[in-house]
């Protein structure tokens, strides 16, 4: 059994219990930032070992496929657990500089290890009710995360977050009893043959559907992403950066997942209505941001409609969308959570998010003004940072597949995105602070500006390389989406390894 | 809000529902039931502790901070999950130990498995208690 597809899980559990114990001594955060690192470095070895030897997969508690909890890596859940890791070590360093000392008392730390943890079982997971576990633990660590501090807007924000997303998990959980019911397995592999014998091809689309409408929640798909711009700008900016980060992008992952691997059979359908959702998501998203003047809230709407450019590589189903999707979804993690960093710098030495109560950064903090340029611009699709060529090979998928409406919208709301990244700059870096003060980073405590500053460094370094070197990025994603659209290689490794 | 009918009700409910909640999680070893409603049924009784008579008493009924009690339960998990690898077994596979066993009949058995399943129950159990009592305070 390879043990490198454990560790994902393991280390943040043992992390998370251990910096609970010592969470009244300054010792606990720097355990969770070593165990986080540690996180990192066996994720890594995990992407090599994937590289090395093509997919892999472990049986756990000594049960063989189907009847046992599989755990399976291949390329694109390999990426995800290396970029989860490397946005929890951004965020983790983060916090170090930003929660104050009442939240690490009460476990702050301890719980952003339990939602690492639940990020990670999603990722590495061949089993679907394993994955609804997984999403449980999610939802209830990040509610934690949510409503932890405790003022009422963070409460309001919180319930609604957990609400909505409860009526996800519900049809998510009448899915798979429907499917179980169906087929008699919930092992993914296992899945991928047994719903091609099931002669009641109208209800397995339902079923499909159901999983569309849950995932689609939390990946903050039109028409149910309300949930999202409600409550993401409430809580201390970390939690919103890894939030903004990771947690729709579990929902993206699940649909690319289940939608290339089990419900592959009614593509005319499915795949079509997630086409037109995709595209409704883009354009709500990007026309949101436009009407919002909170820096928060503008990216949290942007968000949104980043997440259509995703299904929509996924909804067009063919080799080069999916190339898209991959690479636009690890490009969107780094290059969201930077944004989310950097909002959270400007309320630290701006005094607020709102932007007409935010001015001066340009002139009297030039480093954060240059660090927030790239990130907006890749988010916007500038060449050459990573968001061009993640938007781009989109759009020529698109092309390819004659969709010239669709091709239209996506770069019209391209141009659309740059509009409200040049309203962010327009209020909060270009004019004058309107209160006269001068908000310079020295402002912050030598550490904590350190602990702040080297993650948007790092992040904003990572999506300049990616944006000058795509070649290896490109060739991985393609590798994966390969992998995606034939999944020989996932199956006959889920099915053949013995524990 | 007073309710005579929920009040004398909790008295024989909490009881019982303490007693169900460790029913259902040793039932669940092999029928339906497990650590996870178990932990449910368990919270339960002290949410309807909470309502009857008031957060605080709830806290002191229970003697533990409810957070703690989760991180104790995710350590046994954790422990139960990595007892295998002393035997050189996969991660969570179950270790059996038959105590006073005879020919023909299995004695008493104690299993990782059963430690797991306590963990998560325990987790499940401190986990809710911590948000049912952290959301009663704010309103």
């Amino acid at each position: 059994m390879s043990w490198l597809l454990v560790y994902p899980i393991v280390i943040p559990l043992l992390t998370a219990v251990l910096t609970y114990i010592l969470r009244h001594n300054p010792a606990g955060r720097w355990i969770s930032v070593a165990g986080t690192l540690a996180l990192l470095l066996t994720s890594v070895m995990l992407l090599a070992s994937v590289i090395r030897e093509g997919v892999i997969a472990a049986q756990m508690s000594d049960w063989n496929a189907p009847f046992g909890i599989t755990l399976v890596a291949d390329y694109l859940s390999a990426v995800m657990v290396v970029i989860t890791a490397i946005t929890g070590l951004a965020t983790v360093v983060y916090c170090l500089g930003e929660i104050p000392e009442r939240l690490e008392r009460s476990g702050f730390f301890a719980l952003l290890q339990v939602l690492l943890m639940g990020v990670c079982g999603a990722f590495v997971t061949g089993d679907l009710f394993n994955l609804y576990v997984w999403f449980e633990v999610m939802l209830i660590s990040s509610f934690g995360l949510l409503v932890m501090g405790g003022s009422r807007e963070q409460l309001d924000g919180g319930v609604k977050y957990v609400t909505l997303n409860l009526v996800s998990t519900i049809m998510f959980l009448s899915g798979v009893g429907i499917l179980y019911g169906i087929t008699g397995t919930l092992n993914m592999a296992d899945l991928h043959a047994a719903v091609r014998e099931v002669e009641n091809t109208g209800l397995l689309t339902t079923v499909a559907v159901m999983f569309l409408v849950a995932f689609g929640v939390k990946a903050a798909l039109f028409p149910l992403f309300f949930w999202l711009p409600a409550s993401y700008h409430t809580p201390p900016v970390a939690v919103s950066a890894i939030f903004a980060g990771l947690l729709t992008k579990v929902g993206v992952y699940a649909l690319i997942r289940v939608f290339t691997l089990i419900f592959d059979q009614d593509v005319g359908y499915t795949h079509t209505l997630m086409l037109w959702m995709a595209v409704a998501t883009m354009v709500m998203g990007v026309l949101g941001a436009a009407a919002m003047n909170d820096f928060r809230r503008i990216l949290s709407f942007h968000i949104v409609s980043q997440i259509g450019y995703m299904i929509l590589g996924l909804a067009l189903f063919t080799p080069l969308g999916l190339l898209g999707a991959v690479f636009y979804l690890v490009h969107h993690i780094i290059v969201k959570a930077n944004l989310f960093f950097i909002a959270g710098v400007a309320k630290r030495i701006g005094g607020s998010t709102d932007l007409s109560k935010l001015g001066g950064l340009y002139a009297n903090a030039p480093v954060l003004a240059f660090l927030f340029l790239i990130p907006a611009f890749s988010l916007a699709g500038f060449p050459p940072l990573s968001g061009f060529w993640a938007k781009f090979l989109i759009v020529k998928a698109a092309l390819d597949a004659q969709m010239w409406i669709v091709a239209g919208v996506a770069l019209a709301v391209g141009l659309l995105t740059v509009f409200s990244m040049t309203k962010i700059w327009g209020a909060a870096f270009w004019p004058d602070h309107p209160e006269g003060t001068k908000p310079r980073l020295s402002d912050i405590p030598v550490f904590e500006r350190l602990a702040m500053m080297l993650p948007v460094g790092a992040l904003a370094l990572l999506t300049c390389v990616i944006g000058l070197f795509p070649e290896p990025f490109v060739t991985f994603a393609e590798t994966a989406a390969g992998q995606l659209l034939d999944p020989t290689d996932y199956i006959s490794t889920v099915l053949g390894v013995q524990p | 809000m007073q309710s005579l009918i929920l009040t004398t009700a909790t008295r024989l409910l909490v009881a019982l529902l303490l007693v169900f909640s460790i029913y259902a999680l040793l039932r669940g070893h092999n029928l339906p039931g497990g650590g996870f409603i178990g932990g449910l049924i368990g919270a339960t009784a002290f949410i309807l502790y909470a309502i009857t008579a008031t957060v605080e008493e709830a806290k002191s009924a229970l003697l533990v901070d409810p957070s703690n009690i989760a991180v104790a339960g995710l350590g046994f998990a954790a422990i139960g999950g990595l007892a295998s690898v002393l035997a050189g077994k996969p991660f969570l596979t179950g270790l059996w130990l038959f105590l006073f066993a005879e020919e023909g009949g299995k004695g008493m058995p104690l299993s990782t498995v059963l430690l797991f399943d306590a963990g998560v129950y325990l987790a499940v159990f401190g986990g809710i208690l911590t948000l049912v009592f952290a959301l009663e305070e704010e309103t």
